[in-house]
């Protein structure tokens, strides 16, 4: 289980994340929900150590990531950030390859190929797979970075908007990927997602930010609920049913 | 592509030991005793400089994740300028400082050094401080550096100017051997340590995040890869003077060439290349131009003209 404790994030004088304390249930889809600048993204880079907190601390199973070594925190939890630019030539393989390093590193084994094999067939990359990552559209891209994740083989999977730039068919694919990581394979998934409608389909348990603060967190069909909705974007969002799925319909 | 790239490798490790063989053995004469141990100690220098700046470069642009940076943005060229300006206004040049090879070998690296030190002691006191904000520190200093030296060159006796201009374009000619043992050295301990890090840096060309991500300890092998460029490359510099910009040339040579992402390749090529380099160039200075130019001269004449065909043939770098 991930723990968050009262924490902070300042920059240049702004609270940007404040105080925000919560835990996050093991095997099933967070999603951080919000409008722009709430702090979402900031909270998942803090739990993810990319970005160091301020003021309090985040637990990974029981230990602080102050006190885990990079190197063991990598075999147990993988973030992938929404712009990645990479000016390396690198095929989609070479790419997915990277995910094995905290086990081998760089060393891969034939042990570490399999996984990358497998996560290559996850993603249904096998095609593609000695592209070069410049010629690859976004959506590809994409999922390369997410076989990538796979192939990490972590028990928590952070994602900062990896719906960013993708239509609807490729949008679809990644969250039952991301579906799917946590049904078959057990794995805990918390992602950043600006789709309310995305967070309602397909995710366990959502969490609200507002203006660096936590607004609301529950179960989906607690907050995708018009009076939570209200609390968090200020918005007057009526809610329907539609096939078992609670869809928001904000558009007008 | 394995095999290839080995067969690259291998094509470039002959073309240095052809050079080296032509370098050693041309025109010989008959004074052998005389000529072969002066053409070894510049066959050394050559490979030693040639290595570290490779070396040096490769690991500095890998860090910065930028393909146009050399370690001599954060100032070392011109601190070593402004150093050879300093002992001559200061001592003259007749000056122990100017004079003795070897006192001025020990204080311009021990300067360099010191100062490299300082740079980074003030940056990363602070947590978060950003690694293209050391890079500016740097290059505001080093043009404070710059205006110093040409300051005090305006001022000194013109004859004493010559011997400052001198220090301005690396030279292979007249090393002293002891420097040289020295160098070697430094340079094979500071290799032998950086290569504890090497493992990281393919991951680190994937940038912080990935990098993070992946468990790379992030600040800190940064910070000592950081440091362990800025020595190879003071020590390259207080050897045979201000020749950086090589490294930038045979950085990009090395990623054209091999087209690969893998550290281990790149940078025993980009050693090999920074070699062939030098000594062609070498060659071309002694026996084309019989010692009218300097290799400098060359090395920056090639290297501009090709940089400039980078820039217009590939839009992004």
């Amino acid at each position: 289980m991930i723990e968050v404790k009262n924490i902070s994030k300042v920059y240049g004088g702004k609270k940007v994340v404040e105080d925000v304390t919560l835990n996050i249930p093991k095997g099933k889809i967070t999603s951080f929900i919000g409008p722009n600048g709430a702090g979402k993204s900031t909270l998942l880079a803090m739990i993810s150590r990319l970005t160091s907190a301020d003021q309090g601390e985040v637990i990974i199973d029981g230990k602080s990531i102050k006190d885990w070594k990079s190197k063991d925190l990598a075999r147990k939890i993988s973030i992938l950030k929404q712009s990645n630019h990479i000016s390396l030539r690198l095929t989609v393989r070479d790419l997915v390859s990277f995910g094995r390093f905290p086990y081998s590193q760089g060393k891969l084994t034939k042990e570490d190929w399999e996984q990358v094999d497998e996560a290559i067939r996850y993603m249904d990359l096998e095609e593609m797979q000695h592209k070069y990552l410049d010629q690859l559209s976004g959506g590809q891209c994409q999922r390369a970075y997410i076989a990538m994740t796979i192939a990490q083989n972590t028990e928590y999977i952070l994602l900062d908007e990896p719906l960013n730039n993708l239509d609807m068919k490729h949008s679809v694919q990644i969250m039952k990927v991301l579906r799917d990581l946590v049904d078959e394979l057990g794995k805990t998934v918390i992602l950043v997602v600006h789709d309310i409608n995305f967070a309602s389909c397909y995710s366990d348990h959502i969490v609200g930010m507002k203006n660096g603060k936590l607004a609301r967190q529950g179960s989906t069909d607690k907050i995708i609920d018009s009076e939570a909705l209200k609390q968090i974007y200020d918005m007057d969002i009526p809610i329907q049913e539609i096939n078992g799925n609670r869809i928001s319909v904000y558009f007008a | 592509m394995k095999l290839n790239l080995k067969l690259k490798i291998s094509m470039l490790a002959a073309a240095v030991l052809a050079l080296i063989a032509v370098f050693m053995l041309i025109k010989l004469g008959t004074n052998l005793e005389y000529i072969l141990p002066r053409r070894f100690k510049k066959v050394l220098a050559i490979v030693l400089t040639g290595g570290a700046i490779a070396y040096s470069t490769m690991i500095f642009q890998t860090i910065t994740n930028n393909r146009i940076l050399t370690p001599s943005i954060i100032g070392l060229d011109s601190l070593y300028m402004l150093i050879q300006t300093v002992v001559v206004f200061v001592f003259g040049s007749m000056g122990i400082a100017n004079a003795n090879v070897k006192v001025n070998f020990v204080i311009t690296l021990g300067i360099m050094m010191l100062f490299v030190i300082a740079l980074y002691r003030f940056m990363f006191r602070r947590e978060g401080r950003n690694l293209y904000f050391l890079l500016l520190v740097g290059l505001v200093l080093g043009t404070l550096f710059g205006s110093m030296s040409t300051f005090m060159q305006v001022l000194i006796d013109p004859s004493e100017f010559l011997i400052v201009q001198d220090k301005m374009f690396a030279s292979f000619n007249n090393i002293n051997t002891d420097l040289l043992t020295l160098a070697c050295i430094i340079l094979a301990l500071t290799g032998l340590y950086a290569s504890r890090f090497t493992k990281y840096l393919d991951v680190l060309a994937l940038g912080r995040e990935q990098a993070v991500n992946l468990g790379v300890p992030y600040d800190y092998v940064v910070k000592r890869l950081l440091i362990v460029s800025a020595i190879l490359i003071s020590v390259a510099t207080a050897l045979v003077g201000p020749i950086t910009f090589l490294g930038l040339l045979v950085a990009n040579v090395a990623h054209q060439f091999l087209r690969t992402y893998q550290h281990k390749y790149l940078i025993v090529g980009s050693m090999l290349i920074s070699m062939v380099a030098l000594l062609g160039g070498q060659l071309i200075v002694e026996r084309v131009f019989t010692f009218s130019t300097t290799l400098s001269v060359i090395i920056n004449f090639v290297g501009g003209a090709y940089f400039l065909y980078l820039l217009l043939k590939e839009t992004k770098l």
